[in-house]
């Protein structure tokens, strides 16, 4: 069977691969948009982060033998806790400055992490594979689907879903929407504005872990992994509009799918696709898709 | 002073000082409140009686002096800590969040730990029937009067008995200053301590205790309900009402 020329089966890999990239777009800008909510911070970071998981998931196979399953839930607790460290030593003496502080502040550390681990590992990829369970494909008759892409959606949304619950149907999440409204009210109220903030910076990396060691399989581990997915993530946000939960999930697999129908249709644009939409939203919504305009 | 000095001191200032960053905005506040007393802070536009409420919250930036509630010293505490001695603030921009429904508006405050119970929604709802029935609206879509309701209504819940609040009849229909009036006299005869700010000093005389007069960061002026009387004339020179 064709669509436009193109066989069925070409176009739904492409799109598994596209929701995988936008999966992982999607956990990247949900983690970026609640940071800067309640922090205010544009957390340059978190590529490094993502990468950081990455190799914590490689490292654990190496050095100790830890598998997968232990460290997709290890390496995102440890970078939690680096997490914790980084808000408590720098970034909670820059909140009242301007934004170009954070930033200049976390791409500063970013360079830090990756050279500290460039050093140790060069920039050849670690080779790393997916657990036995979720090797191989499944026939799927009009297509062949591969177990681990298929998990890594499903891991993905599960996740997103699950954050975007608790933030926008809690109670836990009503302090944080209105943390990030007016924090020093809800301080007034009684509620520990800055142990919310300090866990908050850690839960937004421990998802950028995450993403992280899903990715561990599927993407070349090396210290740099993290800078052209950033830079895109980045653009993700844009379009998306920075701080809105379901706007940053929404965007991300979405954009996702569309660069994997650009790969199908146009493979030369693919990996520019993503910058020409930020450059339209830009011109008509410069508050993003999601966001309120200010 | 016409309160007898055996009763509880619910909060007791002195020689407070404020600034926001460079801007040196109170300069030695003392005032006393005491335990079931509703006091009014009276004052021109600008002379410090929102910076006063906020100090004692630790919203303003720097602050010097000291500031007891219920005889524990809170000048040096982080600002979360402060409304567990049973403070409830409402603020002069109402602060309604946006993001929440009105009904999570409500819910936000937390439960005073070592606090007596608050009020019940039940009771809250009964109160403020406008509240109940829009209890799914988003938080900034009520009038004004409803915000205003609901930023008054949230801080009773949680078992705060020393009552903030800034302005609130500002800007409201008559009916609706009335019943926050009625609020304040039921909230008085339930034992609660208020401190209200107002400029409108028509709803604030017949509710008040005593009342304090600050000008330039200071208080200038201090009297008994019953002193007000023969003191209009200096109220009338330092307000202009
Ligand atoms: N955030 C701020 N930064 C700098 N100065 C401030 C700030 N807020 C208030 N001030 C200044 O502090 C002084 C006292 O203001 P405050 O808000 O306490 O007055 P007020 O008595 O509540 O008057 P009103 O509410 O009628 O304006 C004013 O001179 C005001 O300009
Ligand atoms: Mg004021």
């Amino acid at each position: 069977m064709e669509i436009f020329g193109r066989p069925l089966s070409a176009m739904l890999s492409q799109l598994l691969l596209g929701l995988v990239n936008g999966s992982f777009y999607a956990i990247l800008s949900l983690g970026l948009a609640v940071i800067f909510g309640l922090l205010n911070v544009i957390n340059f970071a978190h590529g490094a982060l993502f990468m950081l998981g990455a190799v914590l998931a490689w490292m654990g196979l190496e050095y100790l033998g830890v598998n997968y399953w232990v460290m997709l839930f290890a390496a995102p607790l440890i970078v939690a806790l680096l997490g914790i460290v980084i808000e408590r030593l720098f970034l909670k003496r820059i909140y009242k400055l301007d934004h170009l502080y954070g930033l200049l502040l976390t791409l500063g550390l970013t360079l830090v992490i990756e050279g500290v681990l460039r050093s140790f590992y060069g920039v050849s990829g670690l080779p790393y594979s997916a657990p036995e369970a979720l090797s191989g494909a499944t026939d799927l008759g009009f297509m062949v689907l591969p177990n681990y892409r298929a998990w890594v959606v499903l891991a993905s949304l599960v996740v997103c879903v699950g954050t975007w619950y608790v933030i926008e149907r809690t109670k836990l999440g009503a302090y944080l929407r209105a943390g990030t409204e007016n924090p020093r009210l809800v301080e007034a109220f009684g509620v520990n504005v800055p142990l919310m903030v300090t866990l908050t910076y850690g839960f937004g990396v421990a998802l950028a872990a995450f993403a992280g060691v899903l990715a561990a399989p599927v993407i070349q581990i090396s210290p740099l992994m993290g800078q052209n997915l950033i830079i895109v993530v980045f653009a993700v946000v844009v379009i998306g509009g920075m701080g809105s939960i379901l706007g940053s999930i929404l965007t991300g697999l979405g954009l996702g799918i569309i660069e994997g129908f650009t790969k199908v249709f146009y493979p030369e644009a693919s990996s520019t696709v993503v910058f020409v939409i930020m450059a339209i939203v830009l011109l008509f919504r410069p508050a993003g898709l999601f966001g309120k305009e200010k | 002073m016409a309160v007898s000095s055996s009763k509880d001191v619910a909060l007791s200032i002195r020689g407070l000082q404020a600034w926001y960053g460079e801007s040196h905005v109170l300069h030695g506040v003392d005032l006393d409140v005491h335990s079931g007393e509703v006091v009014t802070l009276l004052g021109r536009n600008g002379a410090g009686r929102t910076s006063t409420l906020r100090a004692i919250l630790g919203l303003t930036g720097d602050r010097k002096g000291s500031i007891k509630i219920r005889g524990y010293e809170t000048i040096n505490l982080p600002t979360y800590q402060i409304a567990h001695y049973g403070v409830g603030y409402c603020p002069e921009e109402r602060g309604i969040f946006s993001s929440l429904s009105c009904e999570e508006n409500l819910l936000l405050p937390p439960v005073l730990k070592g606090m007596g119970a608050g009020m019940g929604l039940d009771e809250i709802y009964a109160m403020f029937p406008n509240l109940a029935e829009r209890r799914n609206s988003q938080g900034t879509r009520l009038s004004g009067g409803e915000q205003q309701m609901l930023a008054v209504a949230r801080i009773l819940r949680t078992g705060a008995n020393l009552l903030l609040l800034d302005e609130i009849s500002e800007g409201l229909a008559p009916v609706i200053v009335q019943a926050l009036a009625k609020m304040i006299r039921m909230l008085k005869q339930k034992g609660y301590t208020v401190v209200m700010v107002e400029q409108n000093f028509r709803f604030a005389a017949p509710l008040a205790d005593r009342f304090y007069v600050m000008e330039h960061g200071r208080i200038v002026e201090h009297f008994a309900a019953a002193q007000l009387e023969d003191r209009m004339p200096v109220l009338k020179e330092l307000l202009g009402v």
